[in-house]
C-alpha cells in the first residue's frame, strides 16, 4: 500500500512536466523555459512567440516545451533531453543555459540550438537577445517629463550588464529633459518575487519616487503604483490591466517574429549560426500604447521610437561621462560599440549611487 | 515620521503571511510533527485562495478556499506520515513539489486576473490619529487575525489541558499513548491546524499582499515560516518577535539601498538570514543545557496493536 501511494505521488509529480505528442515528418522544435507559461513575464512572452511559431507553420513543426527548468547544470538533462526526443532545433530561452546549451551542443552536432541574451556561439549554436535599452530610452524621456517630484524609483533585478544598461540608457534620456533628474535604485536580487517587488516598489514611493520602473518580472510594482496613484512602466509584457491609470508604456519582448524566422530556415536548409540582437528596428522590442500621459509627451516618445528605428538616434551616442566624470571611449565612432553595451559595468554621471559589489 | 510610519505599515504587511504559517507549524511541531511542506500548502493556499475570491468577489470565501485547500494538502501528508509511517523530511519535500506544480495547475486560468485586494480597517476617528492610528486600526482583517491566531495559540498550548496532552504527544508519544491519549488522532488535528494556517498565509498573499496570481508568488515564504519556528524555540511569543524582525530587516533593506547607503545590495539582502542565524547562536548561548524542541519531533510513531 505504501509503495502503491509513493509510485502515485512519484506520477504525480512526473505529470508537472509537460510533452507534445510525437508525431514522424514533422519538424521538430523544443524550447526551455526558466519559469511557468503563465508568469505574465519573461516565459509567458516566450511561449506567446512559440505560440505565434506554430501558427506560422501550422502542421509543418510540432513543438515541446519544459517548463520551469532551473539555469544552471540541471538543466543539461532538460536540453539533452529534448536533443534525445528529436527535436531538431531547441531554443533555449535564459541566460543561465549558456553552458549547458553549449555542452549538449557540442555532444549533438545534428541539432541546431538557439540561446537567448548569451554570448557564446558554435557552428550548431546561435544567439538571441533584445535591445530593451532602445525601450528604456523612451522611458527615460517619459519618465522625466512625468516626475514632479523629479525623482524616478527603479527596481533592479540583478547587476548585470543588461539591467546596467537599461539604468544607464534611462538616465541619459531623463538627463536630456532634467538634468538634474535623481533616480533611487533598489536591487530585488531576485527575478520574480512578488512580494518583495510591491514591497520594493513601497519603499521608492515612500522615499519620494513617483514613477516607478522595473526590471523585475511580476506586475506587483505596477500595481502598487496604480494603488499610491503614482505612475509606472511595466516590464515584458503589456500590463496596463494591473494599473490602467499608472501603466505609462510597457517594453514587450516580441520573440515571434525571430522564431519564425529561424524555424522557416531550419525547414529550407539555410539554418546557420547567428548572433542576432535585435531592437525597435526589427520589432523584437516592441513598446505598449503610451497611456495617461499628456499629447506632448506622447508625440515625443512617439518621435523618438522612430528615430531609433531610422538608425538616426542612438540611445548612448556620445560624449557619454562615467560617474567620476571621466568621457567613456566611444568604439562606435558616435556612440558606445554593442561590445561596450553588452558588458556595461559602470553608471553614467548623475547616478548618485554606486554598483552593488563593485 | 512620515517615513517611519510607511515603514512600520509596510513590515506588518510582510510580516503578516510569516506569522500565520508559522503559527501553524509550531502547533504541528509541538505535536511531535515536522512538516517540511509549508511553502507548497501556502502556494496551493494561494491559488485557491485567489480562485474563490476570484469568482465569488469576496475576500472571505477566498480565505475559506485557502483554508480548505491548505487542510487538504496537509491531510496527504497525515495519510502518509501518520497512517503510513512513511518519514517525514520525505514526505514534506515531496509535497512542496507537489504543490509548487499543484498551483500552477489549478491557477492557470486566474493568471492574468485581479481583484480588489482586502479593505483596511477604517474607523473614524480612531484611524485619522496621526501616527498610530493607521498602524493600529488602518489594517486588514488578516493582520489582525495572525495576532490573534497566536495568542490563541499561545493560550491553548499553556493555559488548556488539550494543549497540555497535545505538547505531551510531541514530547514523549509512547508515554502519551500508554496514557491512553489517542496520538495518531491529536497529530492528524495538529497536522490539520498547520496546513489550514499555511494555506490562510498563502491566500493573504494574493488577497491582501499583491492582489493577482502567479504561479510561485510565495516565492520561498514557507520556508523562512520554517526557520522562524526554531528561531522562536517552538514558543509563540519569540514567533511574533521572530516574524516582525525578519519582516523589519526585509523592508529596512530595501529602503537603505533606495536611500543609497553604498552597501552590496546582495549583503543587505542577506541580512534577515543573517539576522536569523545571530540570534539562534545567542538563544542557544544564553540556554542553559537541553534543546528546547520537542523530543519526539520527526520521529514516526507506530501504535502497537
Amino acid at each position: 500500500m505504501r509503495k502503491i501511494l509513493l509510485a502515485a505521488t512519484a506520477a504525480l509529480l512526473a505529470t508537472g512536466l509537460s510533452f507534445g505528442a510525437s508525431a514522424a515528418d514533422k519538424l521538430k522544435v523544443g524550447f526551455i523555459y526558466l519559469g511557468p507559461v503563465g508568469d505574465l513575464g519573461w516565459t509567458y512572452q516566450h511561449d506567446l512567440g512559440r505560440l505565434a511559431m506554430v501558427k506560422e507553420f501550422g502542421d509543418k513543426v510540432e513543438t515541446t516545451f519544459l517548463e520551469n527548468v532551473s539555469e544552471g547544470p540541471d538543466s543539461e538533462r532538460s536540453i539533452e533531453q529534448l536533443a534525445r526526443a528529436g527535436n531538431k532545433l531547441i531554443f533555449t530561452t535564459s541566460f543561465g543555459y549558456m553552458e549547458p546549451t553549449l555542452k549538449v551542443a557540442k555532444k549533438y552536432p545534428n541539432v541546431h540550438f538557439e540561446h537567448a541574451t548569451g554570448y557564446k556561439r558554435d557552428k550548431n549554436m546561435s544567439t538571441y537577445s533584445g535591445r530593451f535599452y532602445e525601450g528604456r530610452y523612451i522611458q527615460g524621456l517619459i519618465a522625466a517629463k512625468m516626475s514632479k517630484a523629479g525623482v524616478l524609483g527603479y527596481i533592479g533585478s540583478f547587476p548585470i550588464p543588461e539591467v546596467i544598461s537599461g539604468i544607464n540608457a534611462t538616465i541619459l534620456a531623463a538627463q536630456t529633459i532634467n538634468p538634474n533628474i535623481k533616480v533611487k535604485i533598489i536591487w530585488a536580487n531576485s527575478w520574480f518575487d512578488p512580494g518583495k517587488e510591491a514591497d520594493a516598489a513601497k519603499a521608492l514611493i515612500d522615499q519620494g519616487a513617483d514613477v516607478i520602473m522595473q526590471h523585475t518580472d511580476s506586475p506587483a510594482p505596477m500595481q502598487v503604483a496604480a494603488e499610491r496613484g503614482k505612475l509606472a512602466f511595466g516590464q515584458d509584457s503589456e500590463m496596463i490591466k494591473f494599473g490602467p491609470k499608472a501603466q505609462l508604456t510597457s517594453i514587450m519582448d516580441n520573440w515571434g517574429p525571430y522564431y519564425i524566422e529561424r524555424v522557416k530556415a531550419e525547414l529550407n536548409g539555410s539554418w546557420k549560426s547567428e548572433d542576432e540582437w535585435g531592437g525597435l528596428k526589427s520589432k523584437m522590442v516592441v513598446m505598449a500604447p503610451y497611456t495617461n500621459m499628456p499629447d506632448d509627451v506622447k508625440k515625443l516618445a512617439e518621435e523618438t521610437e522612430a528615430a531609433i528605428k531610422d538608425g538616426k538616434l542612438f540611445p548612448f551616442k556620445c560624449p557619454i561621462k562615467d560617474q567620476e566624470g571621466k568621457d567613456v571611449e566611444c568604439k562606435a565612432g558616435d556612440h558606445l560599440a554593442d561590445g561596450q553595451v553588452l558588458g556595461m559595468n559602470f553608471y553614467v554621471k548623475g547616478i548618485d549611487d554606486k554598483i552593488p559589489g563593485k | 515620521m512620515v517615513l517611519l510610519e510607511a515603514i512600520i505599515l509596510a513590515v506588518l504587511a510582510a510580516s503578516t503571511p510569516l506569522l500565520i504559517a508559522a503559527t501553524g507549524e509550531l502547533v504541528t511541531e509541538r505535536a511531535g510533527v515536522l512538516n517540511l511542506g509549508v511553502e507548497g500548502m501556502m502556494i496551493v493556499g494561494a491559488a485557491c485562495g485567489f480562485g474563490g475570491a476570484w469568482l465569488s468577489g469576496s475576500i472571505i470565501v477566498g480565505a475559506v478556499c485557502g483554508i480548505i485547500a491548505g487542510t487538504a494538502m496537509s491531510l496527504i501528508f497525515a495519510a502518509m506520515t501518520l497512517g503510513l509511517a512513511v518519514n517525514q523530511v520525505a514526505t514534506g519535500l515531496a509535497l512542496t513539489i507537489l504543490g509548487i506544480g499543484l498551483s500552477g495547475l489549478i491557477g492557470s486560468r486566474f493568471v492574468g486576473e485581479k481583484i480588489t485586494p482586502a479593505p483596511h480597517l477604517n474607523i473614524p476617528g480612531l484611524t485619522d490619529i496621526p501616527f498610530a492610528g493607521r498602524i493600529l486600526f488602518g489594517q486588514n482583517g488578516f493582520v489582525y487575525l495572525s495576532l490573534a491566531l497566536v495568542v490563541g495559540v499561545w493560550w491553548f498550548l499553556y493555559k488548556t489541558r488539550a494543549g497540555l496532552i497535545l505538547r505531551a504527544v510531541g514530547d514523549n508519544h509512547v508515554s502519551a499513548h500508554a496514557l491512553g491519549y489517542p496520538v495518531l488522532k491529536i497529530r492528524m488535528l495538529a497536522v490539520m491546524f498547520g496546513g489550514a494556517c499555511a494555506g490562510l498565509a498563502g491566500a493573504y498573499l494574493p488577497l491582501a499582499y499583491t492582489p493577482f496570481f502567479i504561479p510561485g508568488m510565495t516565492a520561498g515564504r514557507g520556508w523562512i515560516a520554517l526557520a522562524l519556528v526554531v528561531f522562536s524555540s517552538w514558543l509563540p511569543g519569540r514567533l511574533v518577535i521572530g516574524a516582525y524582525l525578519f519582516g523589519a530587516v526585509t523592508i529596512l533593506q530595501l529602503h537603505a539601498q533606495g536611500a543609497g547607503f553604498g552597501i552590496p545590495s546582495q549583503f543587505m539582502s542577506a541580512m534577515p538570514y543573517l539576522a536569523t542565524v545571530i540570534v539562534l547562536v545567542l538563544i542557544s548561548r544564553a540556554r542553559t543545557g537541553g534543546s528546547t524542541a520537542p523530543a519526539a519531533l520527526g520521529t514516526v510513531f507506530v501504535p502497537d496493536r
